[in-house]
């Protein structure tokens, strides 16, 4: 079992150590994602999540103390921010960036195109683009005006999580992170987020969905659900055990770590 | 926000000037330094009448009772006026080519090389150009089928020559000689330029455009252009310029004078990319320049869009005088400065007339120890009532070497003017970067793009030829900057 995980694994982390500013955040995480998966991320606040969100697709300010990730393979941490992209890496940001000026489509289509180029395929231009793009943001429900406006600028909670969804549709990725992407969403716009994500569901794309709240995975079923906490996944399991978080509370397995974290440390 | 780091910035900013070149063409050139004797010359060479001399030794007279200007945000050193060649032209064109096939094959392929077709092919991107190098208009295309529509458009010499009436006419009434310290000296010694004039009535059939180059060493350039559109007219003017690479610091004092009458319009567009100086401030040209238009006629307009990216030091302001009841006033720029580059730069709106309107948008981007400057004059008379004007001034950091300064100033003499003025300084984030570099997008593409992004309102107001010839300019002079 391990040795095929090894062989096929899409992500797989060990003993990850990192910090921020000298301060230990990471403290020995490990997790193997399969392609096709679902893992749901879960954790009280402060214990790392975004951290991992940000180390995983390449920010600066957080410095690797330990251990290793690989991707496809490959050793993560050779590659740059724009590498890993390249590569298939995508994250939906817990807080879209605006650029004003910077027309959406503009920005979607030279970010298509340095993938493209990456894979050794032609640019697509405008108009081909366009087409493609507009086909995909039929499936998402996306309002039309979107074409026009600035990237994020003046966008609603809900539409920068939209748009995000949609740009991650538009790339294909191999691993999509979303993080905290349920933030700031009426039940509605989650809804909606939620299946533009299920749509994108495939054999050969994986999702990390990071999340505070049980609420999401009602919508968005995970193949698997870890427990984030104090720099370390303390707790796996399927997606009962949201539910049963959900119940609980945080303060549960903060419980839970103290008396499994020896064990852990090992693993 | 934390910003970019320095390296990546450094790394980012250094860009070379593609245009630093120099061609070899025998010039026929005075000695330096400037006396009456230098002014009685140029008039001489030039076959002036006497009005034009006696104006032009009028000028001189005030010129050296003035001293230059101190009040400016640029630091430089003292420029030595008897250290500066006053007149060079290319030998080979004496008495003007006749028509384009004259002209000397060399200067041609510096203008192949500056990307300039001078000949008549032009005609497909329907752009009629005057090319001045250094001294002198070397060639004007399109000018027959320009006359067809009764559009003159030559080199100022040349309208000396046959239009004498409209120069007596207008000549000074914008900039008169004794505006300021630069117009003075201009009006003493300018040596050539560009003529416009449109008749009433006609809208000019295609884009006029003037490139200027500076060519020979030690050589100040100081052109003058004239543009008048008569009654219900209207012009779309281009200018762009260059310089090649040299040690020494290069005067460029030029003088533009804009003449609306009732209900024509006039739209002059600017991509200055004169050489800015090497990453450590050497050499570089002086850009100091007086634009001005006069919305004489009601319900005129004038509208300035500049696009600042090259020069040691720029400073100018083209400015509208809105003397015609319901003429507006537009003032659209995007400057530049990286490296050493020093950059005040602005506009003066002056209200006369009732109902008069006026937009004034500025761009200011600084990077690598660049220092940007806006100053802006919104002026509303006695008598100019229901006068409004609308200014917003945006800064773009780009490093923590670099300095953004605003000087606005508002004077309004009239109660019911309704002025208002809007500023914002901003840095391009390591968010922003991120999120583009998270899309795959390189950090050089990103920046580019943010800025691109940040000038777009400024661009969209440029003719297409001329927006994408800005927005890669602004590619280039990043370069080594930012992203």
């Amino acid at each position: 079992m391990e040795k095929a995980a090894m062989e096929k694994a899409l992500l797989e982390i060990r003993n990850l150590r990192a910090t921020v500013d000298g301060k230990e955040i990471l403290k020995g995480l490990n997790l193997t994602v399969m392609p096709g998966e679902v893992h749901a991320i879960m954790g009280p606040n402060g214990s790392g999540k975004s951290t991992l969100a940000h180390i995983l697709s390449g920010r600066e300010g957080y410095e690797i103390t330990g251990g290793e990730i690989l991707y496809c393979g490959k050793n993560l941490q050779d590659l740059k921010a724009e590498e890993r992209a390249r590569e298939g890496i995508f994250l939906a940001f817990q807080y879209p960036v605006e650029i004003p000026g910077v027309n959406n489509m503009y920005f979607l289509r030279t970010a298509v195109n340095a993938i493209r180029a990456h894979r050794g395929e032609p640019e697509l231009d405008a108009m081909d683009f366009l087409s493609f793009a507009k086909a995909k943001m039929e499936k998402l429900g996306m309002n039309k005006n979107l074409t026009s406006r600035s990237v994020n600028e003046g966008f609603s909670g809900g539409e920068k999580k939209r748009n995000e969804v949609f740009q991650m549709s538009v790339l294909e990725p191999k691993l999509a992170i979303l993080d905290e992407t349920d933030s700031g969403l009426d039940i509605d716009a989650l809804k909606t987020v939620a299946e533009g994500v299920n749509a994108l569901r495939a054999p050969d794309r994986s999702f990390l969905v990071i999340t505070h709240y049980q609420r999401l995975l009602d919508y968005i079923v995970p193949d698997k659900v870890h427990v984030l906490a104090g720099g370390q996944i303390v707790k796996s399991g399927d997606k009962s055990l949201a539910l049963e978080l959900e119940e609980r509370g945080y303060v549960w397995v903060g419980n839970e770590k103290v008396e499994t974290g020896e064990g852990r440390a090992q693993g | 926000m934390k910003i970019m780091t320095h390296d990546k910035l450094e790394e980012l900013t250094k860009k070379e000037y593609k245009y630093g070149f120099h061609t070899d063409i025998e010039s026929d050139s005075f000695g330096k330094g400037l006396t009456e004797d230098t002014i009685r010359l140029i008039s001489e060479k030039k076959k002036e009448p006497e009005f034009l001399l006696e104006w032009r030794l009028r000028a001189f007279e005030h010129w050296k009772t003035l001293s230059e200007p101190t009040w400016q945000y640029v630091k430089f050193k003292p420029v030595d006026y008897q250290d500066i060649v006053y007149y060079s032209a290319p030998k080979s064109q004496k008495d003007g080519p006749k028509s384009l096939d004259e002209v000397d094959p060399e200067l041609r392929k510096m203008f192949d090389k500056l990307g300039i077709s001078l000949h008549e092919q032009q005609r497909l991107s329907g752009v009629a150009v005057d090319a001045v190098v250094d001294s002198v208009s070397v060639a004007t295309t399109f000018k027959e089928k320009l006359a067809d529509v009764g559009v003159i458009f030559c080199s100022f010499s040349e309208a000396v020559k046959h239009h004498p009436e409209l120069i007596k006419k207008y000549l000074g009434t914008v900039v008169p000689y004794t505006d300021n310290f630069f117009a003075a000296l201009n009006s003493a010694v300018f040596s050539d330029g560009s003529f416009v004039y449109i008749p009433k009535g006609v809208r000019c059939p295609m884009e006029l455009s003037t490139y200027f180059r500076i060519n020979a060493a030690e050589t100040g350039q100081f052109e003058r252009t004239l543009i008048v559109a008569e009654e219900g007219s209207y012009v779309s003017y281009l200018e762009g310029c260059t310089a090649p690479m040299r040690d020494e610091n290069q005067l460029h004092a030029a003088v533009v004078e804009l003449v609306a009458l009732d209900r024509a319009e006039i739209k002059y567009s600017t991509v200055q990319n004169w050489y800015p100086g090497d990453e450590n401030g050497k050499g570089g040209i002086y850009n100091f320049v007086t634009k001005r238009g006069k919305c004489k006629g009601f319900a005129s307009k004038i509208s300035w869009t500049q696009v600042e990216t090259g020069s040691a030091i720029t400073w100018k302001y083209p400015s509208v005088i809105l003397q015609g009841d319901n003429s507006v006033g537009e003032f659209y720029s995007v400057a530049l400065t990286n490296n050493c580059q020093q950059a005040d730069t602005g506009t003066k709106m002056i209200h006369l007339g009732k109902n008069t309107r006026s937009t004034i948008l500025s761009k200011g981007i600084s990077a690598g120890r660049g220092q940007n400057a806006y100053r802006g004059l919104v002026k509303i008379q006695k008598n100019a009532t229901g006068a409004r004007n609308y200014t917003q001034c945006d800064s773009l950091l780009l490093g923590d070497k670099c300095g953004a300064h605003t000087f606005p100033y508002i004077e309004a003499k009239n109660k019911t003017a309704k002025v208002e003025h809007e500023a914002t300084t901003s840095k391009i984030s390591d968010a922003q970067i991120f999120y583009c570099k998270q899309r795959g997008i390189s950090e050089e593409d990103a920046v580019s793009m943010i800025v691109n992004g940040f000038c777009k309102d400024v661009f969209q107001k440029l003719p297409m030829e001329f927006a994408v010839e800005a927005q890669a300019l602004l590619g280039v002079s990043l370069e080594g900057a930012v992203g």
